[in-house]
Protein backbone atom coordinates (compact mmCIF):
# COMPACT_ATOMS: atom_id res chain seq x y z
CA UNK A 1 0.00 0.00 0.00
CA UNK A 2 1.44 3.32 -0.92
CA UNK A 3 -1.67 5.45 -0.71
CA UNK A 4 -0.60 8.96 1.29
CA UNK A 5 -2.04 11.27 -0.29
CA UNK A 6 -4.90 13.96 1.35
CA UNK A 7 -6.65 14.82 -2.17
CA UNK A 8 -7.55 13.16 -5.81
CA UNK A 9 -7.07 16.37 -7.84
CA UNK A 10 -5.57 15.36 -10.87
CA UNK A 11 -3.53 12.00 -12.25
CA UNK A 12 -0.28 13.97 -13.32
CA UNK A 13 0.58 14.40 -10.08
CA UNK A 14 -0.17 10.15 -9.21
CA UNK A 15 2.56 7.86 -9.64
CA UNK A 16 1.96 4.38 -11.50
CA UNK A 17 1.82 2.74 -8.33
CA UNK A 18 -0.52 4.59 -6.79
CA UNK A 19 -2.80 4.04 -9.74
CA UNK A 20 -2.59 0.47 -9.42
CA UNK A 21 -3.30 1.06 -5.74
CA UNK A 22 -6.22 2.20 -6.42
CA UNK A 23 -7.58 -0.22 -9.21
CA UNK A 24 -6.40 -3.22 -6.42
CA UNK A 25 -8.64 -1.42 -4.18
CA UNK A 26 -11.50 -0.83 -6.58
CA UNK A 27 -11.75 -4.76 -6.84
CA UNK A 28 -12.80 -5.34 -2.98
CA UNK A 29 -15.06 -2.47 -3.54
CA UNK A 30 -16.93 -3.82 -7.12
CA UNK A 31 -17.36 -7.17 -4.84
CA UNK A 32 -19.01 -5.46 -2.39
CA UNK A 33 -21.91 -4.29 -5.24
CA UNK A 34 -22.45 -7.73 -5.87
CA UNK A 35 -23.52 -8.78 -2.46
CA UNK A 36 -26.61 -8.91 -0.51
CA UNK A 37 -25.93 -6.04 1.71
CA UNK A 38 -24.07 -3.74 -0.62
CA UNK A 39 -23.01 -1.19 2.37
CA UNK A 40 -19.97 -1.04 4.44
CA UNK A 41 -18.94 0.86 7.95
CA UNK A 42 -15.68 2.43 6.42
CA UNK A 43 -16.76 6.11 6.64
CA UNK A 44 -19.29 5.85 9.21
CA UNK A 45 -20.62 9.47 10.83
CA UNK A 46 -18.27 11.08 7.73
CA UNK A 47 -20.08 13.72 5.66
CA UNK A 48 -19.31 14.32 1.79
CA UNK A 49 -21.01 17.22 -0.08
CA UNK A 50 -21.29 17.10 -3.72
CA UNK A 51 -20.43 20.50 -4.86
CA UNK A 52 -21.44 20.33 -8.53
CA UNK A 53 -21.08 23.64 -9.91
CA UNK A 54 -21.11 22.73 -13.27
CA UNK A 55 -24.00 20.15 -13.82
CA UNK A 56 -23.38 16.37 -14.16
CA UNK A 57 -25.73 13.63 -13.53
CA UNK A 58 -23.82 10.31 -13.89
CA UNK A 59 -20.48 11.18 -12.18
CA UNK A 60 -22.94 12.87 -9.18
CA UNK A 61 -24.84 9.96 -8.56
CA UNK A 62 -21.89 7.63 -9.05
CA UNK A 63 -19.94 9.57 -6.05
CA UNK A 64 -23.37 10.17 -4.10
CA UNK A 65 -24.20 6.39 -4.20
CA UNK A 66 -20.51 5.02 -3.34
CA UNK A 67 -20.63 7.57 -0.43
CA UNK A 68 -23.77 6.16 0.73
CA UNK A 69 -22.10 2.74 0.56
CA UNK A 70 -19.31 3.60 2.08
CA UNK A 71 -21.97 5.13 5.50
CA UNK A 72 -21.65 8.57 4.92
CA UNK A 73 -23.67 10.75 4.97
CA UNK A 74 -23.94 12.95 1.75
CA UNK A 75 -25.43 16.45 0.73
CA UNK A 76 -25.93 17.52 -2.68
CA UNK A 77 -24.89 21.14 -3.69
CA UNK A 78 -25.95 22.29 -7.24
CA UNK A 79 -25.27 25.61 -9.02
CA UNK A 80 -28.76 26.29 -9.90
CA UNK A 81 -30.33 26.24 -6.09
CA UNK A 82 -26.64 27.73 -4.76
CA UNK A 83 -25.51 31.14 -3.62
CA UNK A 84 -22.82 31.16 -6.51
CA UNK A 85 -26.15 33.12 -7.95
CA UNK A 86 -26.32 35.37 -5.39
CA UNK A 87 -22.29 36.24 -6.06
CA UNK A 88 -20.85 34.09 -3.40
CA UNK A 89 -17.02 33.00 -3.84
CA UNK A 90 -16.25 29.74 -3.94
CA UNK A 91 -13.88 29.78 -1.51
CA UNK A 92 -16.46 31.14 0.94
CA UNK A 93 -18.94 28.52 -0.26
CA UNK A 94 -16.40 25.69 0.11
CA UNK A 95 -15.68 27.85 3.69
CA UNK A 96 -19.08 27.60 4.55
CA UNK A 97 -19.58 23.68 4.01
CA UNK A 98 -16.96 23.34 6.34
CA UNK A 99 -18.29 25.50 8.41
CA UNK A 100 -20.86 22.40 8.80
CA UNK A 101 -17.70 19.73 8.96
CA UNK A 102 -17.67 18.00 5.50
CA UNK A 103 -15.02 16.09 5.74
CA UNK A 104 -14.76 15.32 1.47
CA UNK A 105 -15.92 17.89 -0.79
CA UNK A 106 -16.17 16.63 -4.16
CA UNK A 107 -16.11 19.44 -7.08
CA UNK A 108 -17.27 19.74 -10.21
CA UNK A 109 -16.29 22.57 -11.74
CA UNK A 110 -16.44 24.33 -15.15
CA UNK A 111 -12.96 26.80 -14.43
CA UNK A 112 -9.64 24.57 -14.58
CA UNK A 113 -7.95 24.27 -11.32
CA UNK A 114 -10.96 25.21 -9.21
CA UNK A 115 -9.97 21.71 -7.29
CA UNK A 116 -6.64 22.38 -6.91
CA UNK A 117 -7.45 25.53 -5.24
CA UNK A 118 -10.05 24.59 -3.14
CA UNK A 119 -7.16 22.26 -1.72
CA UNK A 120 -5.20 24.88 -0.66
CA UNK A 121 -8.24 26.70 1.40
CA UNK A 122 -10.37 24.24 2.83
CA UNK A 123 -9.48 21.42 5.24
CA UNK A 124 -11.57 19.08 4.12
CA UNK A 125 -10.00 15.83 1.80
CA UNK A 126 -11.10 17.64 -2.02
CA UNK A 127 -11.99 15.02 -4.68
CA UNK A 128 -11.87 16.52 -8.41
CA UNK A 129 -14.91 15.42 -10.27
CA UNK A 130 -14.08 17.32 -13.52
CA UNK A 131 -12.72 20.81 -13.92
CA UNK A 132 -12.87 22.60 -17.09
CA UNK A 133 -10.80 21.16 -19.93
CA UNK A 134 -8.27 19.93 -17.08
CA UNK A 135 -8.89 17.05 -15.57
CA UNK A 136 -11.07 14.07 -14.42
CA UNK A 137 -9.57 11.87 -12.69
CA UNK A 138 -11.43 9.41 -11.36
CA UNK A 139 -12.97 8.58 -15.13
CA UNK A 140 -9.40 7.91 -15.70
CA UNK A 141 -9.08 5.51 -13.03
CA UNK A 142 -12.25 3.85 -14.02
CA UNK A 143 -11.69 3.20 -17.58
CA UNK A 144 -8.03 1.90 -16.34
CA UNK A 145 -9.82 -0.35 -14.17
CA UNK A 146 -12.31 -1.52 -17.06
CA UNK A 147 -9.43 -1.90 -19.42
CA UNK A 148 -7.38 -4.21 -16.87
CA UNK A 149 -10.27 -6.34 -15.65
CA UNK A 150 -11.11 -7.02 -19.12
CA UNK A 151 -7.64 -7.58 -21.00
CA UNK A 152 -5.93 -8.43 -18.07
CA UNK A 153 -2.74 -5.70 -18.44
CA UNK A 154 -2.58 -1.85 -19.63
CA UNK A 155 1.14 -2.01 -20.19
CA UNK A 156 1.63 -2.60 -24.07
CA UNK A 157 -2.16 -2.29 -25.53
CA UNK A 158 -2.63 0.16 -27.93
CA UNK A 159 -5.29 2.31 -26.94
CA UNK A 160 -7.37 4.87 -29.34
CA UNK A 161 -9.29 7.81 -28.06
CA UNK A 162 -11.25 9.01 -30.93
CA UNK A 163 -13.32 12.67 -30.94
CA UNK A 164 -13.27 15.62 -28.96
CA UNK A 165 -9.65 15.63 -27.44
CA UNK A 166 -9.08 19.70 -27.26
CA UNK A 167 -11.89 20.30 -24.94
CA UNK A 168 -11.67 16.90 -23.05
CA UNK A 169 -10.69 16.55 -19.27
CA UNK A 170 -11.71 12.89 -19.60
CA UNK A 171 -8.71 12.71 -22.66
CA UNK A 172 -5.84 14.71 -20.92
CA UNK A 173 -6.81 12.21 -17.58
CA UNK A 174 -6.77 9.16 -19.59
CA UNK A 175 -3.61 10.25 -21.33
CA UNK A 176 -1.65 10.86 -18.30
CA UNK A 177 -2.85 7.43 -16.84
CA UNK A 178 -2.24 5.78 -19.78
CA UNK A 179 1.04 6.98 -20.60
CA UNK A 180 2.49 6.28 -16.77
CA UNK A 181 0.88 2.31 -16.99
CA UNK A 182 2.81 1.62 -20.15
CA UNK A 183 -0.10 1.90 -23.03
CA UNK A 184 0.64 2.82 -26.67
CA UNK A 185 -1.74 5.98 -27.27
CA UNK A 186 -3.01 7.46 -30.13
CA UNK A 187 -5.32 10.11 -30.21
CA UNK A 188 -7.80 11.07 -33.51
CA UNK A 189 -10.46 13.51 -34.44
CA UNK A 190 -10.75 16.40 -36.57
CA UNK A 191 -7.43 18.59 -36.73
CA UNK A 192 -8.96 21.22 -35.24
CA UNK A 193 -9.67 19.34 -32.32
CA UNK A 194 -6.55 17.02 -32.38
CA UNK A 195 -4.39 19.50 -32.20
CA UNK A 196 -0.81 17.55 -33.25
CA UNK A 197 0.35 19.65 -29.73
CA UNK A 198 -0.66 16.62 -27.86
CA UNK A 199 2.07 14.59 -29.03
CA UNK A 200 4.24 16.27 -26.42
CA UNK A 201 2.02 13.85 -23.73
CA UNK A 202 3.47 11.19 -25.60
CA UNK A 203 1.40 9.96 -27.61
CA UNK A 204 0.47 9.70 -31.60
CA UNK A 205 -1.46 11.78 -33.84
CA UNK A 206 -3.27 11.14 -36.33
CA UNK A 207 -6.20 12.49 -38.56
CA UNK A 208 -7.26 9.02 -40.11
CA UNK A 209 -9.65 7.21 -38.32
CA UNK A 210 -9.26 4.01 -40.27
CA UNK A 211 -5.59 3.68 -39.77
CA UNK A 212 -6.14 5.26 -35.90
CA UNK A 213 -8.38 2.05 -34.93
CA UNK A 214 -6.80 -0.67 -37.32
CA UNK A 215 -4.49 -2.03 -34.42
CA UNK A 216 -6.09 -0.48 -31.67
CA UNK A 217 -6.91 -2.95 -28.79
CA UNK A 218 -9.31 -0.48 -26.97
CA UNK A 219 -11.28 2.24 -28.83
CA UNK A 220 -12.14 5.08 -26.71
CA UNK A 221 -15.01 7.30 -28.06
CA UNK A 222 -15.49 11.16 -26.57
CA UNK A 223 -18.49 13.44 -27.07
CA UNK A 224 -17.98 16.72 -28.85
CA UNK A 225 -18.41 19.35 -26.07
CA UNK A 226 -20.55 21.56 -27.79
CA UNK A 227 -20.49 23.59 -24.40
CA UNK A 228 -16.83 24.23 -24.33
CA UNK A 229 -16.20 25.69 -27.80
CA UNK A 230 -16.15 28.47 -28.19
CA UNK A 231 -16.72 28.33 -32.28
CA UNK A 232 -17.62 25.78 -34.35
CA UNK A 233 -14.44 23.49 -34.53
CA UNK A 234 -16.05 21.26 -37.69
CA UNK A 235 -18.46 22.29 -40.36
CA UNK A 236 -21.11 19.90 -39.02
CA UNK A 237 -22.32 17.07 -37.25
CA UNK A 238 -23.49 15.06 -39.99
CA UNK A 239 -19.57 15.43 -41.70
CA UNK A 240 -18.02 14.49 -38.07
CA UNK A 241 -19.99 11.47 -38.16
CA UNK A 242 -19.01 10.37 -41.64
CA UNK A 243 -15.74 11.13 -40.61
CA UNK A 244 -14.89 9.68 -37.74
CA UNK A 245 -18.42 8.25 -36.13
CA UNK A 246 -17.98 4.61 -35.39
CA UNK A 247 -20.49 2.57 -37.81
CA UNK A 248 -20.31 -1.45 -38.63
CA UNK A 249 -17.84 -0.55 -42.17
CA UNK A 250 -15.09 0.75 -39.40
CA UNK A 251 -15.75 -1.85 -37.00
CA UNK A 252 -15.40 -4.68 -39.37
CA UNK A 253 -11.66 -3.37 -40.28
CA UNK A 254 -11.17 -4.00 -36.35
CA UNK A 255 -9.23 -6.05 -34.28
CA UNK A 256 -11.95 -8.81 -33.51
CA UNK A 257 -11.44 -8.68 -29.67
CA UNK A 258 -11.10 -4.74 -29.51
CA UNK A 259 -13.15 -3.22 -26.95
CA UNK A 260 -15.49 -0.12 -27.89
CA UNK A 261 -15.58 2.34 -24.41
CA UNK A 262 -17.25 5.77 -23.51
CA UNK A 263 -17.48 7.85 -20.59
CA UNK A 264 -20.73 8.82 -21.33
CA UNK A 265 -23.39 10.64 -22.22
CA UNK A 266 -23.23 8.74 -25.82
CA UNK A 267 -24.90 10.81 -28.56
CA UNK A 268 -26.27 8.01 -30.49
CA UNK A 269 -26.14 8.22 -34.09
CA UNK A 270 -22.91 10.81 -33.79
CA UNK A 271 -19.97 9.29 -32.74
CA UNK A 272 -21.44 6.07 -32.10
CA UNK A 273 -23.98 3.93 -34.18
CA UNK A 274 -26.30 2.58 -31.97
CA UNK A 275 -25.80 -1.02 -32.96
CA UNK A 276 -22.10 -0.80 -31.63
CA UNK A 277 -23.19 1.06 -28.66
CA UNK A 278 -25.42 -1.90 -27.28
CA UNK A 279 -23.64 -5.09 -28.93
CA UNK A 280 -20.79 -7.30 -26.76
CA UNK A 281 -18.06 -5.13 -28.15
CA UNK A 282 -19.64 -1.91 -26.25
CA UNK A 283 -18.15 -2.15 -22.11
CA UNK A 284 -19.98 1.13 -21.62
CA UNK A 285 -22.32 0.69 -19.05
CA UNK A 286 -19.51 -1.62 -17.01
CA UNK A 287 -17.40 1.34 -17.21
CA UNK A 288 -20.45 3.01 -14.88
CA UNK A 289 -20.51 -0.20 -12.66
CA UNK A 290 -16.84 0.54 -12.41
CA UNK A 291 -17.09 4.07 -11.86
CA UNK A 292 -19.13 3.38 -8.68
CA UNK A 293 -16.30 0.76 -7.09
CA UNK A 294 -13.42 3.23 -7.81
CA UNK A 295 -14.92 6.23 -6.73
CA UNK A 296 -15.92 4.13 -2.96
CA UNK A 297 -11.74 3.49 -3.55
CA UNK A 298 -10.74 7.09 -3.91
CA UNK A 299 -12.83 8.13 -0.62
CA UNK A 300 -11.71 4.96 1.20
CA UNK A 301 -7.89 6.10 0.06
CA UNK A 302 -8.12 9.94 0.53
CA UNK A 303 -9.42 9.02 4.27
CA UNK A 304 -6.36 7.36 5.21
CA UNK A 305 -4.16 10.02 3.69
CA UNK A 306 -2.76 12.31 6.39
CA UNK A 307 0.10 14.71 4.41
CA UNK A 308 -0.66 17.08 1.73
CA UNK A 309 2.16 16.06 -0.76
CA UNK A 310 0.98 17.73 -3.60
CA UNK A 311 2.04 21.62 -2.02
CA UNK A 312 4.76 22.76 -5.10
CA UNK B 1 17.34 -11.83 9.20
CA UNK B 2 19.17 -10.33 12.57
CA UNK B 3 17.85 -10.51 16.10
CA UNK B 4 14.90 -12.84 14.85
CA UNK B 5 13.32 -15.48 16.94
CA UNK B 6 11.80 -18.58 15.40
CA UNK B 7 8.70 -18.93 17.41
CA UNK B 8 7.60 -22.29 14.94
CA UNK B 9 9.12 -23.81 12.57
CA UNK B 10 7.60 -25.83 9.39
CA UNK B 11 6.99 -28.86 11.22
CA UNK B 12 5.99 -27.32 14.40
CA UNK B 13 3.54 -25.05 12.15
CA UNK B 14 2.16 -28.59 10.66
CA UNK B 15 1.76 -29.93 14.00
CA UNK B 16 0.12 -26.89 15.40
CA UNK B 17 -2.50 -27.22 12.42
CA UNK B 18 -3.29 -31.13 12.63
CA UNK B 19 -3.76 -30.31 16.38
CA UNK B 20 -6.08 -27.67 16.16
CA UNK B 21 -8.15 -29.67 13.27
CA UNK B 22 -8.38 -32.10 15.54
CA UNK B 23 -10.04 -29.90 18.20
CA UNK B 24 -12.16 -28.30 15.68
CA UNK B 25 -13.63 -32.04 14.80
CA UNK B 26 -13.76 -32.99 18.29
CA UNK B 27 -15.85 -29.64 19.34
CA UNK B 28 -18.05 -29.79 16.47
CA UNK B 29 -19.52 -33.26 16.02
CA UNK B 30 -22.38 -32.03 13.08
CA UNK B 31 -19.39 -32.03 10.49
CA UNK B 32 -21.30 -30.86 7.74
CA UNK B 33 -22.38 -27.46 9.41
CA UNK B 34 -18.39 -26.40 9.76
CA UNK B 35 -17.28 -23.87 7.49
CA UNK B 36 -13.57 -22.33 7.75
CA UNK B 37 -13.54 -18.61 6.91
CA UNK B 38 -9.88 -17.41 7.07
CA UNK B 39 -8.60 -13.66 7.47
CA UNK B 40 -6.15 -12.41 4.49
CA UNK B 41 -3.33 -12.03 4.68
CA UNK B 42 -2.34 -15.43 6.16
CA UNK B 43 -5.29 -16.87 8.09
CA UNK B 44 -6.65 -17.75 4.37
CA UNK B 45 -4.14 -20.05 3.43
CA UNK B 46 -4.39 -21.18 6.81
CA UNK B 47 -7.70 -22.15 6.43
CA UNK B 48 -7.10 -24.07 3.79
CA UNK B 49 -4.60 -26.05 5.11
CA UNK B 50 -6.56 -26.93 8.11
CA UNK B 51 -9.79 -27.50 5.51
CA UNK B 52 -7.60 -30.18 3.87
CA UNK B 53 -6.34 -31.78 7.02
CA UNK B 54 -10.59 -31.87 8.45
CA UNK B 55 -11.71 -32.98 5.14
CA UNK B 56 -9.13 -35.85 5.99
CA UNK B 57 -10.68 -36.39 9.45
CA UNK B 58 -14.33 -36.22 8.85
CA UNK B 59 -14.05 -38.04 4.90
CA UNK B 60 -15.38 -35.04 3.26
CA UNK B 61 -15.10 -31.75 2.11
CA UNK B 62 -15.01 -28.88 4.02
CA UNK B 63 -15.48 -25.30 2.64
CA UNK B 64 -13.55 -22.76 3.26
CA UNK B 65 -13.50 -19.11 2.24
CA UNK B 66 -11.47 -15.70 2.72
CA UNK B 67 -13.25 -13.10 3.94
CA UNK B 68 -11.38 -9.11 4.05
CA UNK B 69 -12.04 -6.92 7.10
CA UNK B 70 -10.39 -3.74 5.88
CA UNK B 71 -13.76 -2.08 5.29
CA UNK B 72 -14.74 -2.79 8.78
CA UNK B 73 -11.84 -1.92 10.66
CA UNK B 74 -12.62 0.39 13.69
CA UNK B 75 -9.39 2.38 12.92
CA UNK B 76 -9.82 3.91 9.19
CA UNK B 77 -9.22 7.58 10.81
CA UNK B 78 -6.44 6.59 12.63
CA UNK B 79 -3.61 4.90 9.93
CA UNK B 80 -3.05 5.37 6.06
CA UNK B 81 -5.92 3.04 4.25
CA UNK B 82 -5.26 -0.23 4.52
CA UNK B 83 -4.54 -3.32 1.87
CA UNK B 84 -8.22 -4.68 0.53
CA UNK B 85 -7.96 -8.43 -0.27
CA UNK B 86 -10.29 -10.78 -1.98
CA UNK B 87 -13.47 -11.58 -0.22
CA UNK B 88 -14.17 -14.98 -1.13
CA UNK B 89 -17.22 -17.14 0.44
CA UNK B 90 -18.46 -19.76 -2.22
CA UNK B 91 -21.39 -20.92 0.55
CA UNK B 92 -24.01 -19.88 2.47
CA UNK B 93 -23.28 -19.35 5.82
CA UNK B 94 -26.92 -18.86 7.94
CA UNK B 95 -26.77 -22.00 9.97
CA UNK B 96 -23.02 -22.81 9.51
CA UNK B 97 -20.80 -22.97 11.96
CA UNK B 98 -18.20 -20.68 10.73
CA UNK B 99 -14.26 -21.32 12.17
CA UNK B 100 -12.85 -17.75 11.46
CA UNK B 101 -9.13 -18.53 11.09
CA UNK B 102 -6.48 -15.79 11.96
CA UNK B 103 -2.90 -16.45 11.89
CA UNK B 104 -2.20 -13.94 15.18
CA UNK B 105 -4.55 -12.75 17.58
CA UNK B 106 -3.34 -9.68 18.84
CA UNK B 107 -5.81 -6.53 19.96
CA UNK B 108 -8.42 -8.94 19.14
CA UNK B 109 -9.83 -5.94 16.64
CA UNK B 110 -9.32 -7.79 13.68
CA UNK B 111 -11.78 -10.11 15.38
CA UNK B 112 -14.16 -7.72 16.20
CA UNK B 113 -14.07 -6.28 12.45
CA UNK B 114 -14.23 -10.16 10.66
CA UNK B 115 -17.23 -10.70 13.11
CA UNK B 116 -19.11 -7.22 11.84
CA UNK B 117 -17.67 -8.24 7.75
CA UNK B 118 -19.43 -11.78 8.10
CA UNK B 119 -22.28 -10.78 9.66
CA UNK B 120 -22.93 -9.00 6.36
CA UNK B 121 -23.25 -12.18 4.71
CA UNK B 122 -25.86 -13.93 7.21
CA UNK B 123 -26.58 -15.24 10.22
CA UNK B 124 -24.02 -18.34 11.01
CA UNK B 125 -25.17 -20.84 13.69
CA UNK B 126 -22.30 -20.35 15.52
CA UNK B 127 -19.25 -18.37 14.95
CA UNK B 128 -15.77 -20.15 16.40
CA UNK B 129 -12.43 -18.98 16.05
CA UNK B 130 -8.33 -20.28 15.75
CA UNK B 131 -5.46 -18.33 15.41
CA UNK B 132 -1.91 -20.01 15.21
CA UNK B 133 -0.25 -17.71 17.50
CA UNK B 134 -1.81 -15.69 20.59
CA UNK B 135 0.25 -13.20 21.29
CA UNK B 136 -1.71 -11.39 24.24
CA UNK B 137 -2.36 -7.99 24.45
CA UNK B 138 -6.20 -8.00 24.01
CA UNK B 139 -8.20 -4.51 23.82
CA UNK B 140 -11.59 -6.35 23.67
CA UNK B 141 -13.36 -8.84 25.49
CA UNK B 142 -12.11 -11.47 22.66
CA UNK B 143 -10.88 -15.10 23.29
CA UNK B 144 -9.96 -18.05 21.01
CA UNK B 145 -11.47 -20.93 21.11
CA UNK B 146 -8.44 -23.30 19.25
CA UNK B 147 -4.75 -21.95 19.78
CA UNK B 148 -1.69 -23.27 17.91
CA UNK B 149 1.21 -21.63 20.39
CA UNK B 150 0.94 -19.11 23.18
CA UNK B 151 3.69 -16.55 22.89
CA UNK B 152 4.24 -13.88 25.48
CA UNK B 153 5.44 -10.67 23.59
CA UNK B 154 6.49 -6.93 24.57
CA UNK B 155 4.30 -4.28 22.20
CA UNK B 156 7.31 -3.22 20.62
CA UNK B 157 7.82 -6.81 18.91
CA UNK B 158 6.01 -8.09 15.73
CA UNK B 159 4.88 -11.28 14.98
CA UNK B 160 5.07 -12.39 10.92
CA UNK B 161 4.29 -15.13 9.70
CA UNK B 162 6.43 -16.76 6.60
CA UNK B 163 4.50 -19.51 4.40
CA UNK B 164 5.02 -21.00 1.01
CA UNK B 165 1.86 -20.00 0.02
CA UNK B 166 2.51 -16.27 0.07
CA UNK B 167 6.11 -16.79 -1.85
CA UNK B 168 8.16 -17.83 1.43
CA UNK B 169 11.11 -20.01 0.79
CA UNK B 170 9.72 -22.09 4.24
CA UNK B 171 6.91 -21.93 6.50
CA UNK B 172 7.94 -20.19 9.65
CA UNK B 173 6.66 -18.10 12.76
CA UNK B 174 9.02 -15.11 13.23
CA UNK B 175 9.54 -12.72 16.44
CA UNK B 176 11.10 -9.26 16.34
CA UNK B 177 11.90 -5.82 17.37
CA UNK B 178 9.46 -3.49 15.49
CA UNK B 179 12.04 -1.15 13.70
Amino acid sequence: MSWTKKHLLDIESLTAEEIITVLDTARGFKAVGERAIKKVPALRGKTVVNLFVEPSTRTRISFELAAQRLSADIVNFSADASSFKKGETLKDTARNLEALNADFIIIRHSASGAPHFLSRVVNAHVINAGDGAHAHPTQALLDMFTIREKKGKIAGLNVTILGDILYSRVARSDIWALTKLGANVTLCGPSTLVPKTFERMGCRVTHDVDEAIRDADIINLLRIQHERQRATMFPSIGEYTQLFGLNQARLAKTKPDALIMHPGPINRGVEIDSEIADSGRSVILEQVTNGLAVRMAVLFLVNGGKTITETA
Amino acid sequence: MPDATIVLDTRAIQRALTRIAHEIAERNLASTEVALIGIPAGGDHLATRLGKILAEIWHHPVPVGALDVAMHRDDLDQRTAPTIYPTDIPFDVNGKTVVLVDDVLFSGRTTRAAMDALTDFGRPKKIQLAVLIDRGHRELPIKADFVGKNVPTALDEKISLLLTESGAAQDEVLLKKKL
